[in-house]
């Protein structure tokens, strides 16, 4: 599996996202110096990120919470526009397609959700769920032909088909989730988004939805794109890594290569902190600090003010991503001066 | 596959219909509240008396021919002057007022409800596609509602039915009585549905089954309607039962100011308006009992909407 070879199926370029918090019009009129000025702020979800996710691996994006990785799920998926730049599919770009123009797109990428409790409509029976896209997509199929296909992607992600009749309420976590792929499944995608998938649900049942995962990327082969805050999870499924901190991005390296030589200093202090069972290591990095607010960004680096390693030009000039010896890509001026 | 033959055992018989209603909290709830038994009962006596009246009533009170002015006022059966063939009394014109109350009522809840239904549609319209599509679309609508809430209902019917009367003339007025009611009261207060509604499906736009639906590529209208509507049905079953009990008021208090329905074919405001006169004059059941239908039928809708809105209410929800 050499990723480099391998052709690029979805390519994120140079993203901005940024979500205005001022209201509507009237709420961002101030009165300032004894004039009416209109004044807008945003939170800064994504502050330019450039992915390419490559035919049939799995890029898993790691970061902690409110750093912007469900924000470039759902602008991969156009549930979300983004503010700057532009998404390409298979060398073609989506993200300014109307929604007539996006549905051949639609059959190829589909999305798994976080909480299973929230991502079935508790008013309609699995069948109907699972039939809705499958009816949508096979404009010319029967009823029957309909409900066969819905039979066997229930079969597959072990589903009882006889269970469509019932209602989200009456299964557990693992058994929405496991009804969440099968939509997934449903219309045939080359291309999946799991945003964080398996952390509502118990550990157990975590590597049995993982699995399914894993099974159905090997028999549809499948391209993930997977978001997660398990690492862990990433060191068992993932093809490639991203972390991201702040909306952006600071490393981006082979599972291996990452997990053995972490370059940038936020992903060596996110790997420190995984638990392991001889857990007396002297290396374990405490970050000073907190995660500054993404409405006013850090002028340069925007992981300077936690960062051991930091100097006058993190504080000035925000790092570009260069690339490593061991296959991938960091942004950090400290690494790129050889300091770190 | 042993994962799966596991999950296989444990699968219980589904429910039918049925038998998931009588397992549902709210027939539980029913079941042990008596004011909500008592009425839901008469709300149900109501409606039959409503369909069968012309069954029921020993009298046509459209029928002229089947009134004689000879038999006016005459109180009920169980006074002195009674006669045992109108049990509740005659009106001034000799109408039967126990025929005339059964027909009365009929108008009354066809004015309710089909006002309300014109209210829901409107409203319901409104209000997905305000919380739905949001920005500059739900700030328009949303300020539409605003405008119209501030005009009291009574005041905008009362405007547009006296203009009505006066440019098309009284004749025109009394054919479509029914229809102009149920237009103005229906169009005067979609903002109560709309600003539910609109609640409602901002609440549901947030989870991630609409997410779902939008990336399999469903257009905006399935969304609003197969998505958001059933999910949001429980607030509007609550306003509904109030506002028919709203309707029906605003029906009466429009006939009891003359601008309701025509005497011809009285519906329970117009009836009390009717006896109004009377009532110094030693004739209090003409206004009287045609009173304490319309009220006992307003508080029991008025109950039962109540009952409803707290059971329906998952905050409240006690398991």
């Amino acid at each position: 599996m050499n990723a480099q070879s391998q052709e690029t199926l979805v390519q994120l370029d140079d993203i901005y996202k940024k979500f205005s918090i001022s209201g509507d019009f009237l709420d961002q009129l101030k009165f300032r110096q004894g004039r009416i000025v209109r004044e807008q702020e945003f939170v800064h979800a994504i502050n330019g990120v450039s992915l390419e996710v490559k035919r049939g691996e799995a890029l898993c994006v790691v970061g902690e919470s409110g750093c912007g990785k469900s924000t470039v799920a759902r602008t991969v998926m156009g549930l979300l526009n983004p503010s700057q730049g532009s998404v390409h599919y298979d060398g073609q770009r989506i993200d300014n397609l109307n929604d007539r123009a996006l549905m051949p797109y639609r059959r190829k990428m589909q999305m798994i959700f976080q909480n299973p409790y929230a991502s079935l409509n508790p008013r309609m029976t699995i069948a109907q769920t699972l039939q809705e896209p499958v009816a949508l997509h096979n404009p010319g199929w029967s009823g029957q032909e309909v409900r066969d296909k819905v039979a066997e992607v229930m079969f597959s992600v072990g589903i009882d088909p006889s269970w469509g009749e019932r209602h989200p309420h009456e299964f557990s976590g693992g058994q929405r989730q496991r009804i969440s792929i099968a939509r997934a499944l449903a219309v045939g995608p080359e291309f999946i988004v799991a945003d964080e998938p398996i952390s509502a649900l118990d550990v157990s049942i975590q590597a049995q939805v993982l699995n399914l995962m894993m099974d159905a990327q090997e028999k549809h082969n499948l391209t993930y794109l997977f978001i997660t805050h398990d690492l862990s999870v990433v060191e068992h499924f993932g093809t490639r890594v991203a972390v991201m901190y702040l909306g952006s991005l600071c490393e981006l390296a082979p599972t291996k290569a990452l997990f053995s030589t972490p370059r940038h200093p936020y992903s060596q202090a996110l790997l420190s902190a995984i638990p392991r069972l001889d857990d007396n290591r002297p290396q374990h990095i405490k970050l000073q600090g907190e995660v500054p607010t993404p409405v006013n960004l850090p002028p340069g680096c925007v992981f300077h003010g936690r960062c051991p390693h930091v100097n006058d030009r993190c504080k000035r000039e925000i790092p570009q991503l260069i690339a490593t010896d061991e296959g991938g890509q960091v942004a950090c001026h400290g690494v790129e001066e050889g300091r770190i | 596959m042993s994962d799966q033959t596991q999950i296989l055992e444990t699968a219980p018989d589904a429910p039918s219909r049925w038998h998931e209603f009588k397992n549902s909290h709210l027939f539980h709830s029913f079941t042990v509240d008596r004011v909500a038994q008592i009425s839901f009962g008469i709300f149900i006596l109501y409606i039959l008396l409503a369909l069968f009246a012309p069954l029921l009533a020993p009298f046509d009170p459209y029928d002229i021919a089947q009134i004689d002015i000879m038999n006016s006022e005459i109180p009920p059966s169980w006074e002195a002057e009674g006669e045992a063939d109108f049990w509740l009394g005659t009106d001034a014109q000799g109408r039967d007022m126990w025929s005339t109350i059964l027909y009365g009522t009929r108008v009354s809840l066809m004015i309710g409800l089909c006002a309300v239904a014109l209210q829901a549609t409107l409203g319901i319209c409104i209000g997905l596609c305000a919380g739905y599509f949001g920005g500059r679309v739900d700030s328009i609508l949303m300020r539409f509602a605003d405008v119209q809430l501030s005009f009291s209902t009574m005041m905008v019917a009362i405007v547009v039915l006296a203009v009505f009367q006066a440019a098309f003339g009284t004749e025109l007025y009394q054919q479509l009585a029914m229809f102009m009611l149920i237009m103005v009261i229906g169009i005067a207060e979609w903002p109560q549905y709309a600003r539910t509604i609109r609640a409602s499906v901002l609440a549901e736009k947030k989870k991630e089954y609409i997410d779902a639906a939008r990336v399999i590529g469903l257009r905006s209208p399935r969304i609003m309607f197969r998505h958001i509507l059933p999910n949001t049905l429980s607030p509007i079953l609550v306003i509904s039962t109030v506002q028919v009990a709203n309707a029906i008021i605003s029906e009466a208090s429009l006939s009891f100011l003359g601008l309701g329905m025509p005497v011809s074919e009285p519906s329970l405001g117009s009836l009390i308006a009717g006896g109004f006169e009377y009532i110094f004059s030693g004739s209090w059941w003409i206004t009287v009992i045609p009173g304490a239908v319309l009220i006992s039928l307003v508080l029991v809708m008025n109950l039962l909407g109540d009952w409803l809105r707290d059971v329906l209410n998952p905050k409240l929800y006690k398991g």
